[in-house]
């Protein structure tokens, strides 16, 4: 349970992992409140990736626990799994297979029959703006196109809880902001969880919760805001450097 | 973009669920097999090579007595036929298998690991889709040799589909087994050095085994070890609408052991996928 009384869409308690000997994850917690925008803030190789991985259950989880709407994905992973929408940093569209032929393998792959499947590719599909490319095979989208049919992918099965690794690498300023845009109001009109995984600072806004991730580590959890204010810093850049160090210049592009 | 409301569900998938599951996945394999039309040609082409050239040439030196399931003298390229069927179906399992390394180096494999079906529910039915797709290339090359003079029982035609359909299967297990441990899809060549070549020549496929104890025991003994070759005498026995029960048995049983081995390997919590970065690259 939340705080407030409400079961966290995600909760992720005490997870480790490790390649080898090598630990990639230790001691990880966070929540993700229903209805929220949490960004997971990490530079590159912070281990958000296999964090996601986890979540997912591509890896098992040895040490910890996690859970989704209360569902521990080891020991329920069918329901855990159902009600998680997920957007993977790889792109995974079968390349030559059309928009529409890859939302209605999706939407077998989570049992909605074909006359529901078509119906809802169509309204994500519109969501996104992409209605008119469902027949086109996805190899003719641009990089941008590709992410937001994911995202439309990733809502057809009509999840509470959306987990995106770096959606936004590899894209342009305008494809950027359309996708932001159109999470956020997700987030806003349909009470969709959302873990968004980034090393953006430009991405998060001022009231939106925040894990930063660190080495493996939470090194802080809390609203932007607030994260600022705790450190003493100006702003949500200088309050990460005081957290991990120097923060490279694309961190804020 | 606009957004629309979230909706409760009930818990579990009813059976009509797992079936559209199960059909997704078997349309899925079908389209990209008709998106690989080369894929299909090559299948095709490959077993009917062996047919017009190599059975052309050895039905003027290798005669075969009668051996069950035939009850007279039989042109080779009569016997060999089964053994190409068989043919088909191993190429097909390997590509199968490819085409999995490929999906998980392109991420495509991550979407249908994380689909809420069991595991072993979602790889049984990629088995099942990689089955129907050799079953069907299978029968194209009958009809292409029945054409070409190839005597094939009228009843065999039905008689040979569940041992297709099981032989099928074995290799295409065959295949996710081995696509579980090959990292990445250079290593893939390795495959046809150690795995199809083998299986296929140390087989009864293009020769009696009693022909074959005549000159190596040892070749022999590769080749009743070899569960390809009791594939081959499945189908071979299957055309002739006869059941060779151990043929059955081993392609029954080596087909659940791979099954199984495959299942394991692609468990997050033990097998080799868990090590190797999970359906991609972490």
């Amino acid at each position: 349970m939340n705080e407030d009384g409400a079961t966290p869409a995600l909760l992720v308690e005490h997870v480790s992992h490790s390649y080898g000997s090598r630990p990639a994850l230790a001691d990880v917690t966070l929540r993700v409140a229903p209805g929220r925008f949490t960004a997971l803030l990490g530079l590159n190789g912070a281990g958000k990736t296999t964090l996601f991985s986890l979540i997912t259950r591509l890896f098992d989880t040895k040490q910890g626990r996690i859970s989704v709407e209360g569902h521990d994905i080891a020991r329920e992973p069918g329901e855990a799994l159902r009600r998680l929408g997920v957007v993977f940093q790889a792109r995974t569209l079968d390349l030559d297979l059309t928009v529409m032929q890859n939302l209605l393998y999706h939407a077998a792959l989570h049992g909605i029959g074909r006359g529901e499947a078509r119906v809802r590719a169509r309204d994500v599909l519109r969501e996104v703006d992409l209605l008119e490319r469902a027949r086109d095979t996805a190899r003719r989208l641009s990089g941008g196109q590709m992410r937001r049919v994911e995202i439309a992918r990733a809502l057809l099965h009509q999840p509470h809880l959306l987990v995106l690794d770096e959606p936004t690498v590899g894209l342009d300023v305008a494809s950027k902001s359309v996708i932001l845009a159109h999470v956020r109001r997700l987030v806003a009109e349909r009470g969709v969880a959302v873990l968004w995984a980034t090393h953006l600072l430009d991405e998060i806004a001022p009231t939106d919760d925040v894990v930063v991730l660190h080495r493996g580590r939470v090194v802080a959890t809390g609203d932007a805001a607030s994260l600022v204010t705790q450190s003493g810093t100006p702003d949500l850049r200088a309050a990460f450097s005081a957290l991990t160090g120097p923060v490279p210049a694309e961190a804020v592009a | 973009m606009s957004a629309t409301a979230v909706a409760a569900r009930p818990r579990g998938f009813t059976s009509t669920q797992y079936a559209i599951c199960l059909a997704g996945i078997v349309w899925r394999e079908a389209l990209r097999f008709v998106h690989q039309r080369e894929r299909f040609v090559s299948a095709l082409v490959r077993p009917l090579v062996w047919l017009f050239i190599f059975a052309a040439g050895f039905r003027q030196i290798l005669g075969v007595s009668i051996i069950p399931p035939y009850e007279t003298y039989v042109l080779y390229d009569v016997y060999v036929t089964p053994g190409l069927m068989a043919m088909i179906q191993l190429f097909n399992g390997m590509q199968s298998s490819l085409s999995m390394v490929y999906d998980r180096e392109m991420g495509n494999m991550r979407m249908l690991l994380v689909s809420p079906f069991p595991r072993w529910y979602l790889l049984v039915a990629k088995l099942l889709a990689s089955t129907a797709v050799s079953v069907l290339q299978v029968y194209a090359y009958m009809i292409v040799a029945w054409l070409w003079g190839v005597d094939i029982p009228s009843l065999g035609w039905l008689t040979v589909l569940p041992a297709l359909v099981l032989s099928g299967f074995m290799l295409g297990a065959l295949g996710m087994l081995l696509s579980s441990a090959i990292r990445q899809l250079e290593n893939f060549a390795g495959v046809m050095n150690f795995v199809i070549f083998p299986m296929f020549f140390a087989s009864s496929a293009l020769y009696p085994l009693w022909l074959v104890q005549q000159s190596s025991p040892t070749v022999y003994d590769i080749c009743r070890i070899n569960p390809f070759t009791y594939a081959v005498e499945l189908i071979r026995f299957a055309l002739y609408a006869k059941v060779d029960a151990i043929s059955l048995a081993v392609v029954a049983g080596a087909a659940l052991v791979f099954t199984l081995a495959a299942i394991l390997a692609y468990d997050p919590s033990r097998g080799l996928i868990a090590r190797r970065g999970g359906g991609g690259t972490p």
